[in-house]
This record gives C-alpha cells, sequence and structure tokens, in this order.
C-alpha cells in the first residue's frame, strides 16, 4: 500500500494560509510536547492554552485554504499528508523545546510579531482572514504578555536562570528575520489589500524585543545573520521528526477515518 | 507561595479532643452539615482528608502521562486539540484538589514531596500504559467513567472545600467521558484494525478499571470511619457494582466484548455479575510493581528536577520586585 500524499495548487492565498496555519500547527504542536511536564502546574496549563490557541488558529486557516483551493482538500489532509518539504512553517516554529528558556525565547519572539501581524491583518480586505485575525490578535497578545513576563523573570531572577535566558535569545535570534520575509505570491496580496506589508511591523518589533530584553537584564544579540528556508519547504532537520510523530496514524492506516 | 495559611498549626490544635466536641462534630456530620477549613474537627477526619485528597491530586496530575503520551500523535487535529485540553483539565484537578488539601494545612510542597518521594499513593489505573490511539477512547470511556462513579457521590461529601471542588471537577469528568466513549464509538465502526484496536484497548483495561475501586468491602481498612464522617458514602463493592451495570450496556452498544467470560445479568438483583478480579495484579501494582510505576515516577520526578531553576528564578525575581516597591 502506498502512502498518499497531496498535490496541492498554492496559488497565493492558498500559501499565504498554509504559511501561517503551518507556523500555528507546529508551534502549538511543541507546546503541547509540554503537557505533563512543565516546571510549575500552573506553566503546564499556560503552556497547554497558548498550544491549543495556536492549534485553533491553524484549524481556521487550513479550513479557509481548503475553501479558496477548492479542490476537497481538509484540514487534515493539509497537516498529515503533506511532505517535510510541503511545510511552509518558520524555521523558528519547529526549534526544539530545549530547556524552559529555550520554549518562552521561541515563543516570545513568535508573539511579538504575531501580534503585531495580526492586529495588523484585522483590516484585510478578505473577511475571513480579516475575522481570524480578530480573533488571533487577542489570544497572541496573551502570549506575548505571558512570555515577556517570563523573559523579565528569568532573565532578572538567579544567576543561573539569568545565562539561560541568555543563551537561549542568542540560540533563538537567528530565526526571527524570517518573520518579516515576503515574496512575490505575498506582494501580489498585499497590492490586493488581503495580505499586509511586513516590512513596517519590523520596527515595532524590534521595540518591543529591546524593552523587554532590556527589563530583564539581558543583551540583545548583535548577529545580524538570519536562517531562512521554512516558507520555501527547506527545513533544518526537527521538522521531519514532529511530521514523524504528528502523521504517524494517517500513514499507518491510509484512508481510515478517526 | 502555596499555603493558604486558613488553619492553625498542628501544635496548635492537637490538645484535648474532649468527648463532648467529637460528639458534637459527629451531630453536625448526622445533620449532614458541611465542615469548613477553620472549623474544629478530630485529627483523624483531617488526616484521613488529606490523605484522600491529595491522593486525589496525585492521581490527576499521574494521570496526565499515559494520555500526555499520545498528543503529539492524535490522529485528526480535531482529536488532538481534545486530548490536550482534556490533558490540560486533569492538570486543572490536580490545582483544585491541592488547593482544597491545603486548606487542611499541609501546602502543596509538603504534597509533592510525598508523591515524589514515593510515599504518596495515587491510583493504581494509571500504572499502565497507553500502548494505542484505542487506549485514549478507552481511559475516556472507562477510567473517566470510573472516576465519575466515585466522585458524584463526593459532590456531597461532608467537608465543604472537598466537595466543591468535586463538583466542578465532575463536569468535566463526565464530558471526558463522552469524549472517550465517542472514540470507541468511531474505532469500533471503523475500519477491521480499528474495531480490533478498540477491542484490545477494551482488553487490557477493564479489569484495572475495576480495581479502580479498592479492595473488595470484605477487607477495606478505611471504609467504616470514612461511611460514618461522610467522606464515603458508598462501598467500595457498591461503587464497582454501579460502573459494571452502567459500562455492560455500553460495551454492547460498541458491539464489543467486556473480557470476563463470567458476566451475566441477574435477574434477581437486577444487577450484572462480574468475575473474580485478580487481587494479586492490584497487589503488586500498590506496592510499585505495576507496568509503568517507575516511569510514571520517574516523569514526575524529572518534571519537578528540570523545573527547579524556573520555581528559583520566578521566586527570587518576585522578591526582588517587593523589595524595590517598598
Ligand atoms: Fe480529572
Ligand atoms: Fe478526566
Amino acid at each position: 500500500m502506498t502512502a498518499r500524499s497531496l498535490i496541492i495548487e498554492e496559488t497565493p492565498l492558498v500559501l499565504y494560509c498554509l504559511r501561517r496555519a503551518d507556523d500555528a500547527l507546529i508551534l502549538g504542536h511543541r507546546l503541547s510536547e509540554w503537557c505533563g511536564h512543565g516546571p510549575t502546574l500552573e506553566e503546564d496549563m499556560a503552556l497547554s492554552n497558548m498550544g491549543l490557541d495556536l492549534l485553533g488558529q491553524a484549524r481556521s486557516l487550513y479550513s479557509y485554504a481548503a475553501d479558496v483551493e477548492g479542490r476537497g482538500a481538509t484540514e487534515d489532509g493539509y497537516a498529515y499528508l503533506r511532505e517535510e518539504r510541503q511545510y511552509r512553517n518558520l524555521l523558528l516554529a519547529e526549534q526544539p523545546n530545549g530547556d524552559f528558556a529555550q520554549t518562552i525565547a521561541r515563543q516570545f519572539f513568535y508573539a511579538a510579531f504575531a501580534d503585531l501581524f495580526w492586529r495588523a491583518m484585522t483590516s484585510s480586505a478578505d473577511d475571513t482572514l480579516a475575522a481570524i485575525a480578530c480573533k488571533s490578535e487577542k489570544e497572541m497578545a496573551y502570549h506575548l504578555r505571558h512570555s515577556a513576563e517570563w523573559v523579565i523573570r528569568l532573565g532578572d531572577g538567579t544567576g543561573e536562570s539569568h545565562a539561560r535566558m541568555q543563551a537561549a535569545v542568542a540560540a533563538m535570534w537567528s530565526f526571527t528575520g524570517e518573520m518579516f520575509a515576503m515574496d512575490d505570491a505575498e506582494r501580489e496580496l498585499i497590492e490586493q489589500g488581503k495580505a499586509i506589508d511586513l516590512g513596517p511591523l519590523r520596527d515595532g518589533w524590534r521595540a518591543t524585543v529591546s524593552d523587554v530584553l532590556r527589563t530583564a537584564t539581558l543583551d540583545m544579540p548583535a548577529s545580524s545573520w538570519m536562517q531562512q528556508g521554512g516558507r520555501a519547504g527547506r527545513h533544518g532537520e526537527y521538522l521531519g521528526h514532529i511530521l514523524a510523530e504528528l502523521q504517524h496514524l494517517q500513514r499507518s492506516y491510509p484512508g481510515a477515518a478517526w | 507561595m502555596y499555603t493558604q495559611a486558613l488553619n492553625a498549626t498542628d501544635s496548635q490544635i492537637q490538645p484535648v479532643e474532649d468527648m463532648s466536641q467529637a460528639a458534637a462534630f459527629q451531630a453536625r456530620i448526622d445533620a449532614e452539615e458541611r465542615i469548613e477549613a477553620n472549623d474544629w474537627m478530630p485529627e483523624t477526619y483531617r488526616r484521613t482528608l488529606a490523605r484522600q485528597i491529595s491522593q486525589h491530586a496525585h492521581s490527576e496530575i499521574v494521570g496526565m502521562l499515559p494520555e500526555g503520551n499520545w498528543i503529539t500523535r492524535a490522529p485528526s487535529l480535531r482529536r488532538k486539540a481534545a486530548l490536550l485540553a482534556k490533558v490540560q483539565d486533569e492538570c486543572g484537578h490536580g490545582l483544585y484538589l491541592y488547593a482544597a488539601a491545603e486548606t487542611l494545612g499541609i501546602s502543596r510542597e509538603q504534597f509533592f514531596g510525598q508523591l515524589l518521594s514515593g510515599n504518596a499513593k495515587y491510583s493504581s489505573i494509571f500504572n499502565y500504559p497507553a500502548t494505542t490511539w484505542a487506549d485514549i477512547g478507552a481511559i475516556g470511556w472507562l477510567v473517566d467513567g470510573a472516576a465519575i462513579m466515585n466522585q458524584i457521590p463526593l459532590c456531597r461529601c461532608s467537608y465543604g472545600p472537598y466537595a466543591r471542588a468535586m463538583i466542578r471537577v465532575c463536569k468535566e469528568e463526565s464530558f471526558h467521558q463522552r469524549q472517550g466513549f465517542e472514540i470507541m464509538v468511531t474505532l469500533s465502526r471503523g475500519t477491521g484494525e480499528q474495531k480490533a484496536m478498540a477491542q484490545d484497548a477494551l482488553n487490557r483495561w477493564w479489569w484495572p478499571c475495576l480495581m479502580m475501586f479498592g479492595p473488595p468491602d470484605t477487607v477495606s481498612e478505611h471504609s467504616d470511619a470514612s461511611m460514618a464522617w461522610k467522606i464515603k458514602r458508598f462501598s467500595n463493592d457498591e461503587l464497582r457494582q454501579k460502573f459494571v451495570d452502567a459500562t455492560v450496556p455500553q460495551a454492547q452498544h460498541l458491539g464489543l466484548m467486556l473480557p470476563d467470560p463470567d458476566l451475566r445479568f441477574d435477574e434477581a438483583s437486577g444487577h450484572w455479575l462480574y468475575g473474580e478480579i485478580d487481587w494479586n495484579e492490584f497487589k503488586q501494582v500498590l506496592a510499585g510493581n505495576g507496568p509503568c510505576n517507575r516511569d510514571r515516577l520517574a516523569a514526575r520526578r524529572k518534571a519537578h528536577a528540570e523545573g527547579a531553576w524556573v520555581r528559583d528564578a520566578a521566586a527570587a525575581h518576585a522578591l526582588k520586585q517587593m523589595r524595590a516597591a517598598v
């Protein structure tokens, strides 16, 4: 029996939805790995909560992509039957949880971006994306607040937590540039008013990050080299392992309903 | 930071428990009054409740592990979200229960210490492995189902904080139970492989679920006092029978076989009679020899140890903030 794969017609709008859906799914999946293993019960619940928010965003975006594509795809088809090279998530999202500081750095950098991104997207000319943005914006504002508070606690806390938080910020830094990347497909949507220009978000993001890091007594990394590739399906070695787990049942029992 | 400090410490309450106090206490219980955290209570009542509520809390927390094992592999996004939310609910149950137990004057850290040192018990059921997706269905249907049987009477427990926690918990447990049953429905109406997976899960979880109600009434140690104090309202065997009676028709609806050749309906009593439970297996699991006892404790210890620097940092930061505010 051959495992099915999905052939997708990646029009600019479908691709746009899949990219954001993949960010949310993969980052949510990472957060869900913490469930049952968090540093406190309260934080265990908070990490699951954020994972659930992201999973919900992913599902809305996949469903919309399926509508737009109009070829009978489903949210589960996109999530469970695409190959690694078809996934369009940011490299940041697939980075491993590491210690709690790394999870927090990853969440903070992403949320500081997604908070601005979804707020701007609330005025998208695409009604469905605008509606998804309204819900996501509130969720990401909470993720930003929560993760920023932890960056500050850990940066300011003890010698050990300071060192771990600083190392985590450095480790995640080179994956932040990709969040602002745009290609021709996105520019086409920007012209139609459906997508937003990411360029102007950069200053706001940097201001939030530098504010929080300063309060946390942490240094802003100086390096300007940024890794890219996730948006075009060129991933690191981590995504394959995530998909091996995530897709296990759908791949093992092709066609079964669960 | 976790202690609610409602109560006087042990040394302050210890002295004379005279007969009239005890009699007045029992009269309140008999009149179905709720005992609250700051009310006088016999030391044995306090100790019994602290043990029971904390064991219950430990069970919720350890119970996150077998199901947590499937969150990253759930077969659809809908199932994944439901499972993650379910396991998160169990964490919430643990939190309410530790908070209820803390009203008896023992801190969450102390209860955690008892769990991690291996001195405190938690439900035997969580020492079995969740090896297939159907186990997620079976756990929701049967384990949450058995938990509900145990917990509904606890909503009327004489100790107010415990009773109130149970009311909140029971609502969520019945949602979990329906969700688990729905997974079983899907599997048992699915492909041959899925149906076999569901049957196999039922075969493995059925007997351990019957053991969840504890030893038979003939040997149960704590029941008499707990009954008189209205901590417990039904005996282990009564609750077990209620569970069997409720579950047999559900298994029939699924078209699955309960793995008990002696199971039969008794017209005279109106109950489903079940076969001999392997109490030796139960004893072994309680003694630490179940298939996953070591892994469960190791996972909790690892999370606790790896979280230590995080908790220390939060405490250090809070202290600095407090000093800065003065
Ligand atoms: Fe629970
Ligand atoms: Fe439950």
